[in-house]
């Protein structure tokens, strides 16, 4: 299989994430739209990674993936907390960040 | 067997993907991304990098998602099933549409003849835990640091923002233990750190 259809796939999934991310109005989903589109991108990264026959992709990748587990442990974080405090649980209703 | 296997994975990747979207409960959403991320790991695996699928598995479809279904539950996904309204949706898969087109282009098209092949010849070594261990270690050991104070950074602003504000309620308050008398105030425990202890309130510092 050439490295081409795999950078299809990673394009594919990447623009469903970006629906994702667009659409739903659930933080929660969209945390995980965003995983998506992070995979997306470490899909490709590991894709040229074997085009080049070197290593460097993977470990762009394995950083990636160290990122998105701070985006989410904050991130649900955030949601929790919004939920403590008996705010809507919905990205279009909280349009100020306040303390 | 490439292509087979190749097949099954993308198949999955691309279903599993367009499952977390069309989801209107965010648990189904959550199983959805574990069955993707599964999915991504059989591709990682036929491009060779063997180390990072198997950190894909472990990290990914192990621990953060366990976390995601712990948050779930501790919200409740069924109330909060939302999408956005009809114009903003249909505007959201134009603009999709678009972005697929111009990232189709910018990556079959460009003028990268390796893009067409199978890849490099590769070295006996190449995705191995030991040769990404020496990659991290001597070309990459800075962006490595920095990982890992980001990691620590992400674990205290977690803790920090899902702390419970306030303190306990009244009736778990009088539980107190032995210890919680015996011990002098603030010498470590949990819940002195996210500031809900018995001592908080209860006793002077001394």
């Amino acid at each position: 299989v050439s490295i081409g259809w795999f950078l299809a796939v990673s394009v594919v999934v990447f623009c469903i994430g970006a629906i994702g991310v667009l659409t739903r109005r659930n933080p929660l989903v969209v945390l995980l739209c965003l995983e998506l589109m992070l995979n997306a991108g470490n899909l490709a990264l590991i894709g040229f990674s074997r085009m080049w026959g070197n290593g460097d992709g993977q470990v762009f990748a394995l950083v990636v993936m160290v990122v998105a587990a701070c985006e989410v442990s904050v991130g649900l974080g955030v949601v929790v907390a919004m939920y403590r405090r008996r705010l809507p649980i919905d990205v279009d209703e909280l349009r100020e960040l306040q303390g | 067997m490439g292509e087979v296997l190749f097949f099954f994975a993308g198949a999955g990747a691309i279903g599993g993907a367009l499952g977390v979207i069309w989801a209107t409960n965010p648990f189904y959403s959550v199983l959805s991304l574990v069955f993707h991320l599964l999915s991504l790991a059989a591709l990682f695996l036929l491009l060779q990098a063997q180390f990072v699928a198997a950190a894909q598995v472990i990290v990914y479809a192990g621990a953060v998602m366990v976390l995601y279904v712990f948050v779930v539950a501790y919200v409740g996904g069924a109330s909060v099933a939302l999408t956005a309204t009809r114009g903003a949706r249909v505007l959201a898969v134009l603009f999709a549409a678009a972005l697929a087109a111009e990232l189709f282009i910018a990556v079959l098209g460009s003028g990268l003849q390796a893009v067409k092949t199978e890849g490099a010849v590769l070295t006996a070594q190449y995705g191995t835990p030991a040769h990404i261990g020496e990659l991290l270690l001597t070309k990459f050991l800075l962006a490595f640091e920095v990982a890992s104070f980001l990691l620590l950074i992400g674990a205290v602003g977690a803790v920090l923002l899902a702390r419970r504000r306030g303190g306990l309620p009244d009736e778990e308050r009088r539980r107190v233990s032995f210890y919680d008398v015996v011990r002098p105030g603030y010498t470590g425990t949990m819940a002195e750190g996210v500031g809900t202890a018995y001592h908080h309130e209860a006793r002077p510092r001394s």
